[in-house]
């Protein structure tokens, strides 16, 4: 098809055509246009179906508040519901689609909810549909969702990646129209460092869609002379395809940068959007105003559209959406769309003008004080029916109608921080109040509609903006531009029986806001969520302020008196994908490794997520096809001889100073002033209420140095909880700490062999006998002829066990040093579960049972906390109700028929009584299939436990049904005397 | 005893530094720095600023600031507390080193390989620093510091040369997500 819509002139670049299609046709445009100007130049007024009434439609908007051009861009992957045909810029190649139609945009068959119409007025959901009740659910919402449907997802993974971003200004322009230019000159002159973001990929705002000169140049020419000045200010940045999102604390505005949109495939590593935190001194908002439509009777047939649009599509983009139009107007300013479509060649039917007393027109008909009634053309407009001031009615053909009902000033960011909007009679429209602390609004957004008064307050905006900053202001040198009044006579609607649209996207009729009202909602709050006006995507951007005037009318209260909505961010929609960044898929958050991650990787190791970390769960070995086989293994071979673990991940804080042991004194229930030199201690750490707070080993390396650890998954908040008491608590301490988990790779060394292993790491120079290094000894030494180690003979698994350290660069090559040394013990490296498994088995207390509603008298440690000093948490564990008989101790349990398996979480219930709450006797925390002893174990609180070894009780799953009989054991399965660890 | 002798791998898991190139960046891999955390004691910060200007041969850098001299470089890091560069090489066992000049004034702690650190230098280093944290990279001076956030990991920034060098460091475990953000955000910058 041919571009028989395209005009002279514009801001198009003739000499780069752009194939596309639409629907599957093809068609050409020109670099510069956007798909609705490319559309419309080609013939095509209909682009969409609307939401509800699946009516056909056609953009009314040359820009981001665009209601009805909705569209599906690219194809596969890429494909895009829900884009605004008005700001997508044409590339060659560009797919797109029209979306909401079963059927062709043409021939929709859901368009016999238009016929149905009477069925879907303002609430229809709340009153049909009601019955049968279970219907609802399952039936009628699943139906109305899909008929309502907004285009569709691919439902494949979105193959570009998007970033976000911190830029820093001392001041931020949102807008670069004639305000935001004269603000960014006046500051980037000035020497400010200026951040200028506007969401047109051409700069200029107004200025690059009317024909009034500034100065000698075209509006667009100034603007383009502006933009290179100020690029070449090394301190001013401008951001183009950038919508600022939503005005934010402290000056932080967010901003949504669309990178790669306006091509086909982003360059290999070029992010497609990058969201900004945009940190600004002060900000100027100079957002520019939106038209708002008329409402009456079909005024949402393709080709009616705004006066302002139909303009911009004309002069920037040399394109008309029909080769005779009309305008209908209440001011002004729709008076210039005749004109300059007319100098453009195009017939203007009739100008139609609802002020008797507005100034005359000349070059077309002029009706004045006459209004337009209907429109006809399903499909497209074709004429439309014209009350005239003598009571008269006439048909006018025309292809096309621009209607204007004055401007309003885009206030939507001056709101985010709960500002209300002030009513200007004058303009007969809402201009910014309260202000977010920072932000100066200029131009068209403050009402200063004209481009003479847009350029001057830009100017003063950003002059106020920097003296706030203390800085000098250059005065802008400002040229000569038209400065004509603002001429409004309000007309929010032409009252008739017919439906007369206000919000375009979401199907609201002035009738929905009047049966509102007749149904009792009063507040405009109440009206925008029953009849759902302003709540599509474009946030009602041409319908609210409308939407709000007919119900003053109805409520018989002045537009101020009834008040706005609430603004909120995002000014326009912003993709998921943009507010997660690059934290997608496998990067979701970061991993941390352990030191022997290469290691146990070339093993074939099957990895867990423990936090951040990536640890080893088992390491299997050829022929083992289920982990139960792996871990027994690892279990066994450990319990035989000798296995190793990398325990890095617990957390290791370095404490040091003059008071280290006082200090240590105070944050672990169990003392520590006197433990000597070389030695370590277990430690228990409670809350402020005298819960189980976490556990540890602290290793004395000298009288003002300990290492203390504690378990991987309170590695932080320990280190945090210490900095507090060391800080905030006793300041007065003098004492230092410092996290030292990643700087030491450290491995558990344990079973009967653990010995013999480490003789042959360990440099001869160190004696690691059982006389010289006892149970709980610690110290410095080398490895492996020279290199720095700690050593500490702590056992977690109950046999003989160490943890050696080294510096972890050297941790690689030390598992590979043990695992090389330990051959002929048939050393094993084991994983988590072994892990688990072993300290189940020797009834030791992990997470599950330090889980923040136990105390040191349930973990069986009550005799810990000691009472000849204060330590936090001490005091409140002498709590009554912390106390009593009954309450719960750590035991072991095992099935009484060995084949039975536990599960954890099962609760104990006495035999013969009903499995209840009520008879709730405790739970079980962890569970494992001992190798060692050939069945299940394991550990859980129980009431009054540790007087109840012996018992039998039921443990149950009331959730699955599940039952298993249990005996209560000791929670030393394996070694209770604790010989092993020992010898 | 068999010889084990121990062979060290870089944050990254490789034999040697690994070094990523993009138009206008270099991003390396920090191997031959050992750290320490040097943190003053109570009651005598007389001696203890007097011990460190004649060990270090200059003051400790205030707030934000970064101090070089000699082999060493002082890192604020908190009140009181420093981080200290120095060497591999020389000073691979740095902590006796230290503990040796400032006696019982500070309390020193090794933190060679607690972290990761990774050169960037070259003119590209601002708009691919921009995309990972939130500092006002413009106002940030030569010799400044700054802990930030780098995807989620906490991190020292380290301005050696503005909008030329700076050094990140974070946690050394978390060292190839660090260097994954890095590359991917030089590669979606430059």
């Amino acid at each position: 098809m041919s571009q028989k819509n395209r005009l002279s002139g514009g801001l198009l670049n003739r000499a780069k055509p752009l194939n596309f299609t639409f629907d599957g046709a093809s068609y050409q445009g020109y670099e510069g246009d956007t798909l609705a100007s490319a559309l419309l130049a080609n013939g095509v007024r209909l682009m969409g179906r609307s939401f509800k009434y699946h009516r056909p439609r056609g953009p009314i908007s040359s820009g981001s508040e665009e209601p009805n051009a909705i569209v599906e861009l690219r194809t596969g992957a890429r494909q895009e519901p829900n884009t605004r045909a008005t700001i997508a810029e044409l590339f060659e190649g560009l797919s797109a689609k029209s979306q909401n139609h079963v059927g062709s945009l043409k021939f929709d068959f859901l368009a016999i909810n238009d016929r149905l119409s009477s069925f879907f007025a303002a609430g229809f959901y709340y009153k049909t549909f009601m019955w049968p009740k279970a219907f609802w659910e399952k039936l009628y919402e699943p139906m109305i969702r899909r008929a309502a449907g907004l285009g569709s997802l691919s439902m494949q993974d979105d193959p570009d990646h998007y970033d976000k971003g911190f830029l820093h200004c001392d001041l931020l322009v949102i807008g670069a129209g004639p305000a935001g230019l004269a603000a960014a000159l006046t500051a980037g002159r000035s020497g400010a460092r200026v951040i200028l973001a506007d969401e047109d990929f051409t700069p200029g705002g107004r200025l690059n869609a009317e024909t009034f000169t500034l100065g000698d140049a075209s509006g667009a020419d100034w603007a383009r002379a502006a933009i290179a000045e100020l690029t070449s200010l090394p301190n001013v940045r401008i951001l183009t395809r950038t919508v600022v999102i939503g005005a934010f604390d402290h000056g932080i505005y967010g901003a949504l940068e669309r990178v790669s949109d306006h091509i086909a495939t982003p360059a290999s590593g070029k992010p497609r959007q990058i969201l900004w935190r945009i940190y600004s001194q002060r900000a100027v908002l100079a957002a520019g105003a939106t038209e708002r439509p008329i409402a009456f009777k079909n005024n949402d047939r393709p080709g009616v559209m705004l006066a302002g649009a139909m303009r911009a599509y004309a002069n920037r983009w040399a394109a008309t959406p029909g080769q005779t139009v009309a305008v209908f107007t209440n001011n002004d300013d729709g008076l210039r769309t005749a004109s300059d479509l007319l100098a453009k060649g195009v017939k203007v039917a009739a100008v139609i003008d609802s002020r008797a007393d507005g100034p005359a027109f000349t070059g077309a008909e002029h009706l004045r004080g006459a209004v337009v009634t209907d429109a006809k053309g399903r499909l497209g407009l074709s004429s439309i029916k014209v009350k005239l001031a003598s009571g008269e009615t006439r048909q006018i053909a025309t292809e096309a109608l621009g209607v204007s009902g004055g401007w309003n000033p885009n206030v939507h960011l001056t709101c985010h921080q709960r500002g209300l909007p002030v009513w200007n009679a004058e303009l007969a429209a809402f201009v910014p109040g309260t202000l977010p602390v920072g932000m100066v609004v200029a131009g068209a957004a403050n009402g200063q509609l004209s481009t003479a008064g847009a350029l001057a307050s830009g100017a003063a905006a950003a002059g106020q903006a920097l003296e706030g900053l203390g800085l000098t202001v250059k005065s802008a040198d400002l040229p000569q531009a038209e400065d004509a009044p603002i001429r409004v006579t309000p007309l929010w609607y032409v009252p008739h029986k017919g439906r007369a649209w206000l919000d375009q996207q979401n199907d609201v009729t002035v009738k929905d806001v009047k049966l509102a009202h007749q149904e009792g909602f009063r507040s405009v709050e109440h009206l925008k969520r029953y009849t759902t006006m302003g709540m599509a995507t474009d946030q009602g951007k041409t319908s609210n302020i409308s939407g709000l005037a007919v119900m003053a009318e109805m409520t018989g209260k002045s537009i101020p008196e009834t008040g706005t909505t609430i603004y909120r961010p995002p000014y326009t929609p912003v993709p998921i994908a943009a507010f997660a960044g690059r934290s997608a898929g496998a990067d979701f958050r970061p991993k941390r490794l352990t030191p022997s991650h290469k290691w146990a990787a070339e093993q074939g190791a099957v990895f867990v997520e423990v936090g951040m970390w990536m640890r080893a769960q088992w390491l299997p070995k050829a022929g083992e096809t289920h982990w139960r086989q792996s871990v027994d293994r690892e279990v066994l071979a450990t319990r035989g001889s000798v296995g190793i673990c990398d325990v890095t991940t617990l957390g290791k804080i370095d404490v040091q100073g003059p008071d280290a042991a006082e200090f240590l004194n105070r944050i672990y229930c169990n003392p520590f002033g006197k433990l000597p030199v070389g030695k370590v201690r277990y430690g228990l750490m409670l809350r402020e209420d005298g819960m189980a707070m976490d556990d540890g080993t602290t290793a004395r390396l000298a009288e003002d140095h300990f290492v203390t650890t504690t378990t991987t998954a309170n590695a932080v908040g320990v280190y945090r909880h210490m900095e507090f008491c060391r800080q905030c608590l006793w300041p007065d301490l003098d004492v230092q700490i410092i996290s030292t988990t990643e700087a030491w790779a450290q491995f558990s060394v344990a079973g009967p062999n653990a010995r013999n292993l480490l003789q042959k790491i360990v440099d001869p120079e160190h004696d690691i006998s059982n006389e010289a290094f006892p149970y709980m000894g610690c110290g410095e030494i080398t490895v492996c002829g020279g290199f720095r180690a700690r050593l500490f003979r702590i056992s977690f698994s109950g046999e003989l066990a160490y943890e050696i350290a080294v510096p972890t660069r050297y941790g690689d090559g030390l598992v590979r040093a043990m695992m090389e040394a330990g051959r002929e013990f048939n050393a094993v490296v084991y994983g988590t579960e072994a892990l688990g498994v072993m300290r189940i088995e020797k009834g030791h207390a992990a997470g599950n049972e330090l889980n923040g509603t136990t105390s040191a008298l349930n973990l069986g440690m009550g005799g810990m906390v000691n009472k000849k000093k204060d330590s936090i948490g001490s005091t409140l564990s002498e709590r009554e109700g912390m106390n009593q008989a009954e309450a719960l101790n750590l035991v072991g349990f095992q099935p009484v028929d060995p084949s039975k398996s536990l599960l954890g979480g099962m609760h104990f219930i006495n035999q013969g009584a009903e499995a209840n709450a009520r008879n709730d006797q405790g739970y079980m925390t962890s569970v494992a299939f001992s190798p060692s002893l050939g069945h299940s174990i394991g550990l859980g609180y129980l009431k009054n436990g540790a007087a109840r070894k012996g018992e039998t009780l039921r443990a149950v799953n009331p959730l699955a049904g599940e039952e298993v009989m249990v005996k209560v054991v000791s929670a030393h399965f394996v070694d209770p005397e604790g010989e092993r660890l020992r010898g | 005893m068999a010889d084990h002798r121990l062979k060290p791998i870089t944050q990254l898991g490789g034999d040697t530094p690994r070094k990523d190139s993009f138009p206008g960046l270099t991003i390396s891999e920090r191997t031959d720095t050992a750290l320490a955390s040097l943190s003053a004691r109570q009651g005598k910060p007389a001696q203890f600023q007097a011990t460190a200007k004649a060990f270090f041969g200059f003051d400790l850098p205030g707030a934000g600031r970064v101090a070089t001299g000699g082999v060493y470089t002082a890192i604020w890091t908190g009140q009181d507390q420093w981080f200290i560069e120095a060497p591999f090489a020389s000073h691979e066992d740095i902590a006796p080193i230290l503990k040796k000049g400032f006696g019982d004034t500070a309390s020193i702690t090794e933190q060679t390989d607690g972290w990761g650190g990774f050169d960037l230098q070259g003119q590209g280093c601002i708009t691919t620093l921009e995309i990972l944290c939130n500092l006002d990279l413009g106002k940030m001076a030569a010799d400044s510091a700054s802990r930030t956030v780098i995807e989620h990991l906490g991190c020292i920034l380290i301005c050696r040369e503005t909008g030329q060098h700076y050094t990140v460091y974070g946690g050394r475990s978390s060292a190839a997500s660090l260097h994954h953000a890095l590359v991917t955000a030089a590669r979606s910058a430059l």
